[in-house]
């Protein structure tokens, strides 16, 4: 005897409810309640939820009925989404097998000074350049080097997608008022949606084996930062110099190019900045799938409960962080530079 | 007179979410604060009809609030009237696609701003030059036509500066030149003078008539000042609410304000340093000229000038040539009658 059956009878839905309490115990609480013997026991006035709701009416679903539709509703939508995404996915995996392989097959004596001079040329920086040099050596010296190569290409090429997807995407919604009221909340899903969360569906969609699959992990994470201040930099710039613009006559080509792009230059190099940031924090929980890099060490460390492992990788990680962190902030200030010499 | 160069025809401009809708209220006499009220509507331009000659600086002046930057704007439709006409060069400019517009922009009129709205980015001489690489000039063309410009604007040297570099006149410099650049028969100037401190300000108000001596534009001025006004004005229009309350020769209106407004702008003016002879003289009607005359005049000195001549004698009087030809007498005594407005600024009537 359930709690809301009165109410199905009050109702005089009984009959479409069929008769409850029919049938195997529901849940691992009704079997322990049948165990006991006291099945009537129970909180004085339950939450009207599913569950308790089917105890009395058969005829409504159990929560579980909820999961199991999704789940079956994205397995049925599955070969369709995977016949359109799984080839317009695949350069992503070209890409980064490809990346992997150029990074792991250079030998360290030519990628190291390609890696300090890259620094040298975007910061102009001693300190920085410096810095970059002596973190790598470290790397290398605790022969974290490979794994530590596997990672940055991992994010040389997440990063580079994003922007390359990002920037057009910021200076839409900077166009459009309607564009950015739906593109926002998209945006806010993506930042508060817990990281794990993605890679459920991406795993159904794509083998585990697949490199794109962390791919679109990390570009999905990492991306909104530089949307969102793409977007943020363009419709910050001055009116006053946008209505210049259009006074002279430039056409709305002229304007993006000349005007406000290069103003929201040091918006969306912060914005960059932010997206390997957040590229790197994604590439750890991205080796739950596979993909290679320093964040291997950190899981192995996890797993197999080696402290020390766990931790030089982790250290290893910062020390990346960093590198790429002051590299881009470096670049960014000169950017800023150039324009405000007083 | 000839035909003007630019001329506005019953130009209306309503803010708010559709002006269209509301402007049989405006035209049945609704005022501003009214509108506001029960439509929920601001009024920008009332009946705007003003017509501008080529080669003069009509000089559009008004406190804030009256329209006058609103008005400047639609001359290269930066805002779209509600209704009217704006007939530059025999042309309407409201009839223009999106193309034709930007070719009037690029090529009729060129703009100066109140903040200067330069390039941060770009050096002085690539922010002189834009106007000519907009409409995708060489960019020798431009450099060459740009340091012409910013050295008649007495900047040369500062090319590769960065506007940032530079004070707040000097910015404005480049403003000029870069309007100057552009080569336009019209020249639309938005407050230009007005984020400058005041000696500055007088150093480019000298700048711009020694370059209008020679250029001879039809310039827009828009000012809240009215001693800057009177200094560049070949005609003045003066906005109140959004609707013109006169307009005309500066130093008629000076004299004959027809609004209790005007009279309270105008009282605080040094009119000895403003009114010129021109303006109090008496005409020569019979040829008689007095025989006391202490000597000639010209038709265009100040009247300070007059006093400094006279010593402060108001017997004197003087004979008033333009060139060679007598036009008139002057009297010291009508001179001094002229400098006390009709109506002090004590007297409340800064209530309007």
């Amino acid at each position: 005897m359930a709690f809301y059956d009165k109410l199905f009878e009050t109702l005089g839905l009984s009959n479409w409810c069929g008769v409850a309490g029919e049938g195997a115990p529901l849940s691992m609480a009704d079997l322990m309640a049948q165990a006991s013997g006291d099945a009537a026991s129970g909180p004085f006035f339950p939450f009207p939820s599913l569950d308790n709701l089917n105890e009395s009416c058969s005829a409504i679903l159990q929560s579980r009925d909820v999961t199991k539709g999704i789940e079956d509703g994205f397995l049925a939508a599955k070969p369709a989404l995977k016949s359109v995404l799984d080839p317009l996915t695949q350069p992503l995996s070209w890409m980064l097998d490809g990346a992997l392989w150029l990074f792991e097959a250079t030998p360290w004596f030519i990628m190291i000074p390609v890696l300090v001079g890259i620094s040298w040329y975007a910061s102009r920086s001693k300190p920085v350049t410096i810095f970059v040099f002596v973190a790598i050596m470290l790397l290398g010296l605790v022969d974290h080097y490979d794994v530590a190569m596997q990672t940055l290409s991992i994010i040389f090429v997440c990063t580079t997608i994003s922007v390359l997807l990002g920037v057009p995407i910021g200076i839409a919604m900077s166009k459009s008022d309607r564009l950015q009221k739906f593109t926002v909340p998209v945006l806010d899903l993506l930042q508060t949606l817990p990281t794990f969360v993605y890679l459920i569906p991406l795993i159904f969609l794509f083998s585990v084996t697949e490199s794109k699959l962390y791919g679109i992990a990390i570009i999905l994470y990492a991306i909104v930062p530089v949307i969102r201040l793409t977007d943020l930099g363009i419709r910050l710039v001055d009116q006053d110099v946008i209505e210049a613009a259009d006074a002279f006559g430039m056409n709305s080509k002229q304007k993006l190019m000349r005007v406000q792009l290069p103003l929201a230059l040091p918006n969306i190099m912060a914005g960059v900045n932010q997206t390997i940031m957040m590229s790197l924090a994604m590439v750890v929980i991205a080796s739950l799938v596979s993909a290679p890099g320093l964040g291997v060490n950190v899981l192995r460390g996890i797993r197999n409960l080696e402290l020390g492992v766990g931790i030089v990788a982790g250290i290893g990680i910062v020390l990346l962080a960093v590198i790429l962190d002051r590299v881009s902030k470096a670049a960014l200030s000169r950017v800023d530079m150039t324009h405000v010499k007083h | 007179m000839t035909e003007p160069m630019v001329s506005l025809r019953g130009v209306y401009k309503i803010f708010g979410q559709d002006g269209a809708s509301v402007m049989d209220h405006v035209k049945n006499g609704m005022g501003k604060e009214e509108l506001l009220a029960e439509h929920k509507h601001v009024l920008g331009l009332n009946d705007i009809n003003v017509d501008m000659q080529a080669g003069e600086i009509t000089v559009v002046m008004g406190l804030s609030g009256s329209g006058k930057s609103t008005l400047i704007r639609h001359l290269n439709r930066l805002i779209e009237p509600t209704a009217g006409e704006i007939i530059v060069q025999g042309e309407d400019v409201m009839q223009l696609s999106e193309t034709g517009l930007r070719e009037v922009r690029q090529q009729k009129m060129s703009m100066v701003f109140q903040k200067f709205a330069l390039l941060p980015h770009k050096t002085v001489l690539q922010n002189a030059g834009m106007p000519l690489s907009v409409r995708g000039e060489d960019a020798e063309v431009c450099n060459r036509e740009a340091t012409k410009w910013l050295d008649r604007v007495g900047l040369a040297g500062f090319e590769n500066h960065y506007p940032a570099q530079l004070s707040g006149g000097m910015q404005q410099r480049v403003g000029i030149a870069r309007a100057l650049t552009a080569n336009t028969d019209i020249m639309l100037m938005d407050e230009a003078f007005s984020a400058l401190d005041p000696l500055i300000r007088t150093d480019m108000q000298d700048l711009l008539l020694e370059l209008q001596k020679e250029l001879h534009k039809t310039i827009i001025f828009i000012t809240h000042d009215l001693d800057e006004a009177l200094k560049l004005a070949d005609h003045l229009v003066i906005l109140k609410d959004g609707y013109v309350v006169q307009q005309g020769e500066p130093q008629h209106i000076l004299l004959n304000p027809n609004d209790p407004y005007i009279e309270d702008f105008v009282s605080d003016i040094n009119r000895a340093r403003v009114l010129r002879v021109r303006s109090v003289m008496t005409p020569l009607s019979d040829g008689a000229v007095p025989d006391d005359a202490h000597g000639d005049v010209d038709v265009d000195d100040t009247l300070e000038s007059m006093i400094a001549r006279s010593g402060g004698d108001t017997s004197h009087a003087y004979v008033v040539k333009d060139g060679d030809e007598t036009v008139g007498t002057l009297d010291m005594t009508a001179l001094v009658r002229a400098l006390v407005p009709r109506v002090s600024s004590d007297d409340g009537t800064r209530n309007y």
